[in-house]
Parts: structure tokens; C-alpha cells; sequence
């Protein structure tokens, strides 16, 4: 298989089709609903998939070595308490708070990571009893209750669109693509995470670090979801312990239907950035369409299967 | 023999192409009752497509078949296997988690009314089992089994399908001495019971044990034929190659005067071997011949720190380099090959260029940065120098074994390494193809790198050798010149246990 230049830069192999699915609803949602062509809607959606985004970015670097993270909601609200129980309770500095939650949600992927690294629990597992732990936290925190009314700039950072177009936390998922996408493209610590999801005992032999990679994948997408659940506290201007319940699963799916392989060592990140982009203009369209959201469900469900399947016979 | 003989089986002009290239140009072939004939030739040459043929996993193009007299062509493998031809792969195809007699009527268990009649399944299954010599009760689990009992279950499951004639392809791959023995028991057995047997397998010293006949592929031809299994090895593997075997090795060049590598009371912390000690001069190729089960392959490993040492030094030019990680090895210029390229030495469905790049990742890079088009350049000399034939964005998987085990080289020697490991270097490879992985050795070690090489082809280690350490039981029972070495000292050696 030998891939065009053009190909290999984006690395679209494997989601060109993810691709072209996108225009196509994109260009049949233009025509069947008045609004959905606009600046307006387009900057909507974008705000809209600020959260799954970047969850979905630590979720590809996971699935590429061939692991799984089932904690990246739980560890999304975990993020957002102690943000807003160091803030709000304890009167700390926003800018403080939120660094040290962005620290404790590395500590959560630490703690994974080392199970799975070190003490071979496997991925799902280490990643579910994350899920439990990290949720039971977050509710400890501030005993099940909400915390809100964080300092005005905080919330302003999802709401004031600078150039009439895009606001920080939209810019913040941006930058997240853009780091990623060249790390895992551009850098040996990048290459050397296909190597591991290819075989991890080839890669071992070959002198890659795998236990080290390992850990470090899982703290980095752990890192991901706080910086996720810190800019949902922005949009919300609030941070509840229940935050973030099954965003795992819809992460799972944009990396899926992007055409990252569960097996590990194939995908990229374009291709999760179009399995986003398809999962958000669906439910900005269907929602623009009128449909009901119990129908969404169903419409995503048929489109995960579908896209998978579509993947699964080309490479037959 | 004054009975006239019918054969079960004949191939007459058997053709087979796929799309445009045709692979088997007229292959005729006839199968008795209760004879084993060895079909033989490389990779490549077309015997497992005639296997396929005959046990419907393909259609031919052109051609004829009989079986049992009538004309034959099965449409599936289900169709061959219910008029009594049954090919048992190389691989075992059975479910670890279920008993004998269920592996044994898979997919068919005698059942009333959707229920499955256990008691009868196992007895008709205990019959089959100990029809093969083995004593073992069918409700156990098949993962308790060693390979070989797995390999009888499997041909147990053969014989409950009424088999008379099973193709056997490789069936000792995986197995010891002792248990090959076992195996060739039973084989007689079926022999005498009117099965007719067609084997395939690249071990040649054994095929002179169990075959009647042989019949030599090459290219989709068959070749030659002869009418007994006692033809000597030279002969077969010349009539396999096409060519005289005196070109195979090419010329061994001196080592030099200063010790490379040295391994100092070696041991590993499971027993697997004990207190090794050798050392290697530059330039120089040591072999290590022995057994299977020997310990040379968790010996090396050690050695290049893709295993743990219990206890004992490694030194390079003098300096204690003992590993603990392959990383702490390969910095220090120390590199394994290891013994299988699927699992351990490529990443199979990631193209040939990156997987080259793999193990030179550090030195591709700058400040940690990697372009895919400096990817390409690096690749592109590794492909050149080893004549890999294929382009640098194919994916390793679909290239043959020979081709592989130069992909393999071509990502370690980039690094212009002080010692290279080989484990089996030509295991599953070509004859043809291996003449070449040779000339690399060689030209590794007039370069000046010591070369170690675990083989398990006698041929091979004596060919290919400077000295020879052989190891039995995990102790090594002596070192041998080249001069002084020979198979019968080589298996001496080998077979020197207590």
C-alpha cells in the first residue's frame, strides 16, 4: 500500500473515509435545515465539542498502544471539585486552584498507569477501578453538592469570542490538537507509541521504554480530562461531582469512528479530530433537525457501527 | 509387494493460478493406503497449495482428481473432510478451554434433541484417543496437554471424522526429539490401519524416518520422485534448490587477536541455564549448537538484556556492560535477533520503514523531532544494502520470511553494533534466500563485529562457525574448534546430560 505524499502528511489513511462521511453531512445538512450553514452554528459547534475534544485526544494516544481509559469522565469531575473546592472553600487563587487540579488528575493517571505498567492489572480494569475510585472523590469533595460562581474571567474564557470567532477554551482545544498531532507525528516519543501498540515486545527488544511510555500515556490523557473538566467548570461557571458520566464512552467512539484501530499501533489523530467533528455536527443537526434526543442516540449508535464496519470490509 | 495397489488419491496435470500468475504448473500426484509420502520443497514451491487444492480450500484452475476412484473436487474444506481428507495445519487449531473429547467433535457433538450426549461423545472420543496410543481421560482440559499430546488430539479429531487420507503440515514444528518419537509411533499405527498420509515438513532427518516415498517440489513443479524414504539429505536439498549445496556457505574469514564480548559464571534466576562462560574475539563467528530446551535461546537472551541474569558478568572490550534492560544492551553496541521475527522482531501490519526505524529512533531524531521523509532516507540504505526486495511503505507482514530476517538486520546493523545475536537466523527461510543472510554474517565479521549464532541446524552451526559452544540442559559441555567439529561431535555434545 503506498501511500500519496498528500496522504502521509495529514496521515488520513484509514479516515479518508471518516472524511468524506463528514462533507457528506455536512453538505446535506446545509440544504435540509436553514441554519446550519453559518459562521454562527459553525462557532456553536465548536464550542460544543470543546470537551469531547480533548478527551478524545488523550483517549487516541491510550487506544494506540493498544490500552483503553474507561476513568477520563470520572477523573473530568474529579479535576473540577478540587478546582472549585480550592478555590471556593479554601480562597485559593484561581490560577492555583486550577494547577493543582490539573495535578491531581495526573495523579489519577498515575495511579493507573503504574497498575498497568507495573502490575500488569490489565487496562480495562486498572482504568474501571480508576473510574469508581476518582468518582467517589469528586462526590467527596464537596459531599455530592455543586460548587459555583467562580471569579468572572473564568467564565468569560468560554463566552467572549475574540475576532467575533473563537473563544479561549475553544483556542485551548486547538493548541491540544495541534501539540498532539506533532508529537505523535513529528517526535520519536510519538513513533515509538505506534511501535508499542504494533507489538510491545518488539518495541521492548528494540530498546523502546515501554513501561515508562505506558505510564506516561495514561498520565497525559489523565492531565487532558482535568484540563477537559476545567474548561466545562468555564462554560458552566459551576462544577459538579457528576459531571462527565459516560464521556468516556463518546470519547471511545470519536477515536473509533476516526479509524483508530482498539487493537493499537494504527490510527491518527486527524482521524479522531473528524470522528469528533462528525459526532458534534450530528447532534447540532439532528438537534436543528427537530429529532428527538432519545432518537440522537440511536442515529450515533447506527454511525458507530457503520463506520467500523465500512473500515473492517476495506481491509478484506 | 505382488497385490496390485490402488491409489487412494491421484492428481493428474493439477494447474492453479492466481489472477494473472500461475503458481503450480502441472502437478501429478498419487497417495496409496497406508503410506506416508513426504512432499517437499522451499517456501514458495507450492506444497501448500497442493494441500489446499486437496483438501478444498482452493479450486484448481485445470487438472483431475480421484478419490477412492471417482472423480473428485471438493468445493470446501467441509466437503473434503466428509469424504475423509483432512488437513491438519501447522498451527494447532484448538480451543485450549475445552475438553479432548469436545476438541475432538467440534462443531459435530453427538447430541438428542440439542442436548449433547456427553457420555456417548466420550467414549466415541476415548476410543479415537487411545486408538493413538495416548492414556489420557478426554474430560480434561486441553491446555494441560504438552504440544505433542495437542498435536495427537488434533489427529484424533481427524480419525472420529473417518479420515483415510490427513495431510500433516509440519506437524513436529513445535515439538521435541522424545515427542517426535511419539508421534512417529502413531503414524505407524495409522500406516497399518489403511490411512494414507501425505507429510510435509522441512526437517529432513526425520522425513528419511517416516516417509515411503518422497516427492520434491520446486517452483510448481514437481520435481523428482523418489520410491524410498532413505535418500540421503545432500540429495534431497540439492534436488529442492536446484543447485550444488558446496556454494551455501561462503568462506569464513579469521577472527581477530582482541577479545570482544566475554560472559563471566552466567546464570539465570529460573535454572533455565547455569554458570556460563565463553568469550568472543572480534571479527569472530561463534555458534551454539545444541537441543531444543537447551537454554541457548534464554542464554542470549540474557546476554542482550531481553531476559533477567540471576547472577554472573558481561563484559565488552574488558568493561562491565552486565544488562538489565534491552535499551542498557543495545547502547552498549550489543543487539539480539531474535528467534521469531513475527512476535518479537517485526511489528507485522507497520510498513518496512518503520519498523527500521524502531530500533534507530534516537538517532533519526534531532531534539527529539522525526520527520517521516528522514524516516524514508533512513530506510532506503538498509533496504539497498540487504537487497530487501520490496518498497520502504509495504507492510512488513506481507513479505516472505527471508525478506523479513533482512528487515530485521538492516534496523540493527544502521547502528553499527560491536556484537550481534542471532537466534535461529534462517528458521522458516528459504534455502535459496539463506545463502544471503550468510554472506551478511561474514561481512558482519570481517568487519571486525563478533557474531554469535544459536542454531539449531547442524549444517548450519558447522558451516557457518568459527568455534562452537554446545549446551545441554543449560550447561555448556564444551566448546568446539572448527576444525574439531563435526555432527557426531557437535551431538555428543549435545546429548552429554548429568
Amino acid at each position: 500500500m503506498l501511500r500519496s505524499r498528500f496522504g502521509a502528511l495529514f496521515s488520513l489513511s484509514g479516515s479518508t473515509g471518516p472524511l468524506v462521511g463528514l462533507l457528506l453531512l455536512c453538505v446535506f445538512l446545509s440544504f435540509s435545515t436553514e441554519s446550519f450553514f453559518s459562521i454562527r452554528n459553525f462557532v456553536n459547534i465548536l464550542d460544543q465539542i470543546t470537551v469531547l475534544g480533548i478527551l478524545a485526544v488523550g483517549m487516541t494516544f491510550v487506544i494506540l498502544i493498544g490500552g483503553i481509559d474507561l476513568s477520563v469522565g470520572s477523573v473530568l469531575a474529579l479535576c473540577g471539585m478540587v478546582m472549585g473546592f480550592l478555590a471556593k472553600e479554601l480562597g485559593w487563587p484561581m490560577e492555583a486552584a486550577i494547577f493543582t487540579a490539573l495535578i491531581a488528575a495526573g495523579l489519577a493517571g498515575l495511579v493507573s498507569g503504574i497498575l498497568i505498567a507495573f502490575f500488569k492489572v490489565p487496562a480495562f480494569i486498572a482504568t474501571l477501578a480508576m473510574m469508581s475510585a476518582a468518582r467517589g472523590l469528586a462526590n467527596m469533595v464537596s459531599d455530592g453538592h455543586q460548587i459555583i460562581s467562580f471569579p468572572i474571567w473564568f467564565n468569560l474564557m468560554a463566552v467572549i469570542r475574540y475576532g467575533g470567532v473563537i473563544t479561549i477554551t475553544v483556542a485551548i482545544m486547538f493548541a491540544v490538537f495541534a501539540i498532539s498531532w506533532a508529537y505523535l507525528k513529528f517526535t520519536s516519543g510519538g513513533r515509538s507509541l505506534y511501535a508499542i501498540g504494533g507489538n510491545a515486545e518488539v518495541a521492548r527488544l528494540a530498546g523502546i521504554k515501554v513501561k515508562l511510555h505506558t505510564v506516561g500515556v495514561y498520565v497525559f490523557a489523565a492531565v487532558l480530562s482535568g484540563i477537559a473538566g476545567v474548561l466545562l467548570g468555564a462554560r458552566l461557571d459551576s462544577v459538579q461531582p457528576q459531571a462527565g458520566v459516560s464521556y468516556e464512552l463518546d470519547a471511545i467512539a470519536a477515536v473509533v469512528i476516526g479509524g483508530t484501530s482498539l487493537s493499537g499501533g494504527t490510527g491518527s489523530l486527524a482521524g479522531t479530530i473528524i470522528g469528533v467533528l462528525i459526532i458534534g455536527v450530528l447532534r447540532n443537526g439532528l438537534n436543528l433537525l427537530g429529532v428527538s434526543p432519545f432518537m440522537q442516540q440511536v442515529v450515533i449508535g447506527l454511525v458507530i457501527a457503520l463506520a467500523v464496519s465500512i473500515e473492517a470490509l476495506k481491509k478484506k | 509387494m505382488t497385490i496390485e495397489r490402488k491409489p487412494i488419491l491421484t492428481l493428474q496435470n493439477i494447474r492453479k493460478s492466481f489472477g494473472q500468475t500461475e503458481v503450480l504448473h502441472g502437478i501429478d500426484l498419487e497417495v496409496y493406503p497406508g503410506e506416508v509420502v513426504a512432499l517437499l520443497g522451499e517456501n514458495g514451491a507450492g506444497k501448500s497449495t497442493t494441500s489446499n487444492i486437496i483438501a478444498g480450500g482452493f479450486h484448481q484452475s485445470s487438472g483431475d482428481m480421484t478419490w477412492l476412484g471417482e472423480s473428485y473436487s471438493p468445493n470446501s474444506p467441509g466437503e473434503a473432510i466428509n469424504s475423509g481428507l483432512v488437513l491438519i495445519h501447522q498451527e494447532l487449531r484448538l480451543l485450549e478451554h475445552l475438553s479432548i473429547a469436545e476438541n475432538v467433535f467440534i462443531g459435530r457433538w453427538p447430541s438428542k434433541a440439542g442436548l449433547i450426549r456427553r457420555k456417548e461423545m466420550e467414549a466415541r472420543a476415548q476410543a479415537q484417543i487411545e486408538r493413538l496410543g495416548l492414556n489420557i481421560p478426554v474430560s480434561s482440559l486441553v491446555c494441560g496437554l504438552s504440544t505433542a499430546n495437542q498435536q495427537l488430539v488434533e489427529i484424533a479429531k481427524a480419525l472420529a471424522l473417518d479420515a483415510k487420507l490427513l495431510i500433516l503440515d509440519e506437524p513436529t514444528a513445535a515439538l521435541g526429539g522424545a515427542e517426535t518419537e511419539l508421534l512417529f509411533e502413531q503414524i505407524e499405527r495409522l500406516k497399518a490401519d489403511g490411512v494414507g498420509i501425505i507429510y510435509i515438513s522441512h526437517r529432513l532427518e526425520e522425513i528419511r524416518k517416516v516417509a515411503d516415498r518422497l516427492v520434491v517440489m520446486r517452483d510448481g513443479h514437481t520435481v523428482e520422485k523418489f520410491d524410498s524414504g532413505d535418500v540421503p539429505i545432500r540429495t534431497i536439498v540439492e534436488s529442492m534448490v536446484g543447485r550444488d549445496l558446496n556454494q551455501m556457505f561462503p568462506a569464513i574469514p579469521a577472527p581477530k587477536e582482541e577479545l570482544c564480548i566475554e560472559v563471566k559464571n552466567l546464570s539465570s534466576p529460573n535454572a533455565t541455564f547455569h554458570d556460563i562462560n565463553f568469550s568472543v574475539k572480534k571479527g569472530e563467528i561463534f555458534g551454539i549448537a545444541g537441543l531444543i530446551g537447551a537454554g541457548r535461546t534464554e542464554m542470549v537472551r540474557a546476554i542482550t538484556g531481553a531476559d533477567p541474569i540471576a547472577t554472573g558478568q558481561v563484559l565488552l572490550n574488558g568493561k562491565d556492560i552486565t544488562p538489565k534492560t534491552p535499551t542498557s544492551s543495545i547502547e552498549n553496541g550489543v543487539v539480539l535477533v531474535p528467534e521469531d521475527r513475527k512476535l518479537q522482531g517485526l511489528v507485522l501490519d507497520h510498513s518496512i520503514e518503520d519498523n527500521i526505524a524502531y530500533a534507530n529512533l534516537s538517532t533519526i531524531s534531532k531534539f527529539g523531532f522525526i520527520s517521516p521523509s528522514r524516516i524514508k532516507d533512513y530506510a532506503k540504505s538498509g533496504i539497498a544494502r540487504f537487497g530487501v526486495k520490496g518498497t520502504g511503505g509495504q507492510n512488513a507482514g506481507e513479505m516472505s520470511g527471508g525478506n523479513q530476517q533482512k528487515v530485521i538486520l538492516a534496523k540493527w546493523l544502521a547502528k553499527a553494533p560491536k556484537v550481534v545475536v542471532l537466534d535461529e537466523p534462517t528458521r522458516g527461510i528459504d534455502v535459496g534466500a539463506r545463502s544471503s543472510i550468510y554472506e551478511i554474517i561474514v561481512e558482519l565479521a570481517s568487519k571486525g563485529v563478533a557474531v554469535i549464532v544459536v542454531s539449531s541446524d547442524l549444517e548450519e552451526v558447522l558451516g557457518i562457525s568459527n568455534r562452537i559452544m554446545v549446551m545441554a540442559e543449560g550447561k555448556m559441555t564444551g566448546i568446539l574448534d572448527r576444525q574439531n567439529a563435526n555432527d557426531v561431535s557437535v551431538m555428543e555434545l549435545a546429548t552429554a546430560f548429568g
